[in-house]
């Protein structure tokens, strides 16, 4: 019977090939929509993401996520310190600088000043220079995409110079960095040294970065320096989340993005449940004989759930391929670098063509469920 | 009534069927006692409209009667369960509709083949029994074909290859040369003499085809729903 139900379906090539379409295309569109929307919900925390040394992050009670910068007291970092179960703590410097160009042009970056003993949150990654350069007077490290952006079509040099805050910074190291939500140059220097390029403001202290002691659960230690010091303090995970929670509330981004990918799951609804009623229509005399001479409603039931499924697996593939085939020709683009198809996307994709295919075989399962197979005698 | 053991292949007592409710209550079998014996060529007659579809789909078991009893193959659909009597169609009928209805996507030969697959016979050894009844059937080297590449006789006779392949002893056909020319359809009912009649099978064919009355071992004639006369032509000793 699944052979023949396999072959009825596949004699119908325009219809077949009709369904298959709006599966592949319903998923394409979903799974596309969805991973450049995690895409970019992770560039917002890329600066979170691209500091691995520190699990907790302090910060001003009014800080809703990681750009907002409502700066700490220099004192703040010490009470940190002593809250236990924190093992270590360093500060960091974020903000949004005006870098002036040699050719008189204005960039804005953004300037990471690091703890100028641990140089903790330092990129991981130097495709040219070196890290312990950064300990020279006026030292600042570039991310690639960065440089390419500040400096176009010129290939990477060390050396070069720019002026934050009427101060020489020089390049001294590019980096590898995750691809910030704005895409801005992100630039890294020591935290005594941000403190000069950054414009003058009473307090620069945006977060502290600590570790908790081994054995101890980071949430605790979260809650013992919230109690002690009256500061925010969140894991990486936490702040993560709470970040991009930020993103989803008070932007129209996931709005927008959700449209997408209803219209999506509506298309494939529309084009492959409708075609495949019509299929399921079409093919109701044969059911019928099928019925008549002997199949059983549960194996005709079977049938047309093998069929569904046949187009929903053959579609949500195609799908999947063009989806990835996408990403992978376009990873190279700085607009769209580190974007990719998430697992997660993959499932989520999965279960809605599923729910598809269900819609779509249940109207056509309820017609041949209640097709009387005297029918095949009525002309 | 009727509860001892007969040697008819179908006897049917007193069976009625109304479709609809009221006003729209249309009475399409008034009473219906008929006795249809194995190893011969039943047919059913009558005007368009006399209930010969109903009365052959009641018989079938592909529709239940308002009232009456019906009893085939000495077993009682009244007391089969839904599940039963698909299996029991499975195993026992043979069905050829006057619409052919086959499979567009399937060949002669693996449309011929239906019947031995829902019976689980894998689809080689199926394929090759039916091919091979196709052609004991006339159509040597068509097994490949599909139905959109024959002629109208050709597929009824595909149709019949279905509706024998798995050796049913009721073969049910409704108009079964309705849709044909008088030469293809005169062939059809040859066709069914000279391979479905056989002992330990009994065939019906409704017909309103006068021309091929001559086939038939007796003749059942309904009018409104009723049996109003049947004819003994004792085709099957002149034939012999
Ligand atoms: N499903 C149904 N619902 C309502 N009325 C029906 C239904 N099936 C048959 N009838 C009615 O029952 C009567 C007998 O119909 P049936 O199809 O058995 O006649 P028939 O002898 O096969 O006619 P024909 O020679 O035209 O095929 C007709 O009046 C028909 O309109
Ligand atoms: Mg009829």
């Amino acid at each position: 019977m699944s052979w023949i139900a396999w072959k009825m379906l596949t004699g119908d090539r325009s219809k077949y090939l009709g369904i298959i379409f709006g599966v592949a295309f319903a998923s394409l569109l979903m799974a596309h929509q969805v991973s450049i929307f995690c895409g970019i919900m992770r560039r917002t925390t890329s600066q979170i993401a691209d500091i691995h040394e520190a699990n907790l992050w302090v910060m001003d009670p009014k800080v809703q996520y990681v750009e907002e910068a409502a700066p700490l007291h220099d004192t703040d970092l010490h009470r940190v310190r002593g809250v236990q179960g924190v093992d270590w703590a360093v500060r960091l410097y974020k903000g949004l600088v005006r870098a002036r160009m040699p050719d008189g042009n204005f960039r804005q970056v953004v300037l990471l000043g690091l703890d100028d003993a641990t140089l903790v949150g330092a990129p991981v990654t130097l495709v040219k220079g070196s890290l312990a350069d950064l300990r020279r007077p006026d030292a600042v490290v570039l991310d690639e995409a960065g440089f390419q952006y500040m400096w176009p079509g010129e290939p990477f040099t060390l050396g070069k110079t720019i002026e934050m805050n009427d101060r020489r910074a020089v390049v001294v190291g590019i980096c590898k960095a995750g691809a910030p939500f704005q895409s801005m140059p992100i630039m890294y220097t020591r935290y005594n040294q941000a403190v000069l390029f950054a414009p003058r403001e009473r307090k620069l202290l945006t977060f502290v970065l600590a570790r908790s002691e081994p054995g101890v659960p980071p949430a605790e230690v979260c809650t013992r320096i919230e109690e002690q010091t009256g500061l925010k303090a969140l894991t990486k995970d936490g702040f993560t989340w709470e970040t991009i929670k930020y993103y989803i509330r008070f932007t129209g981004i996931p709005f927008n993005f959700g449209i997408t990918v209803t219209l999506g799951f509506i298309v494939g609804v529309a084009i492959a449940g409708q075609t495949f009623y019509l299929f399921t229509i079409e093919n109701l005399r044969q059911f019928g004989a099928l019925k008549a001479m002997g199949v059983s409603n549960l194996r005709i039931v079977g049938m047309v759930l093998l069929q569904a499924a046949l187009v929903g697996i053959i579609g949500y593939a195609i799908g999947m391929g063009l989806a990835a085939a996408f990403f992978e020709v376009t990873k190279g683009s700085v607009a769209l670098a580190g974007f990719y198809l998430p697992w997660q996307v993959m499932v989520m994709t999965a279960v809605a063509v599923m729910l598809i295919i269900l819609l779509a075989s249940l109207v056509s399962i309820r017609r041949v469920l209640v097709l009387e197979p005297a029918v095949v005698f009525r002309g | 009534m009727a509860s001892v053991a007969t040697e008819w292949a179908v006897e049917c007592r007193g069976v009625t069927k109304d479709f609809g409710q009221g006003e729209a209550k249309v009475q399409a079998l008034r009473g219906v006692d008929l006795e249809v014996p194995d190893g011969e060529m039943t047919l059913l007659v009558g005007p368009s409209g006399c209930g010969k579809t109903t009365l052959i789909s009641i018989i079938a078991g592909l529709l239940d009667p308002t009232a009456g009893e019906v009893s085939v193959l000495g077993a009682e659909y009244r007391r089969m369960s839904g599940r039963a009597k698909v299996a029991f169609r499975a195993a026992n009928i043979g069905f050829v509709f006057q619409q052919y209805n086959l499979l567009p996507a399937l060949s002669a030969a693996e449309n011929a083949a239906v019947p031995l697959l829902i019976a689980g016979v894998p689809r080689r050894e199926a394929v090759r029994r039916a091919a091979a009844l196709l052609d004991e059937l006339g159509l040597v080297g068509r097994g490949g074909s599909l139905p959109s590449q024959l002629s109208g006789g050709q597929q009824q006779r595909v149709a019949i290859a279905r509706a024998l392949v798995h050796e049913p002893r009721l073969l049910v056909c409704d108009e079964p040369t309705a849709a044909l020319d008088a030469h293809s359809g005169r062939n059809i009912m040859e066709l069914l003499r000279r391979i479905a009649v056989q002992p330990g099978r009994a065939v019906i064919v409704v017909t309103h085809d006068s021309r091929v009355f001559d086939f038939g071992d007796r003749i059942v004639h309904l009018s409104d729903g009723r049996v109003e006369d049947v004819e003994v032509t004792n085709h099957g000793e002149t034939d012999a």
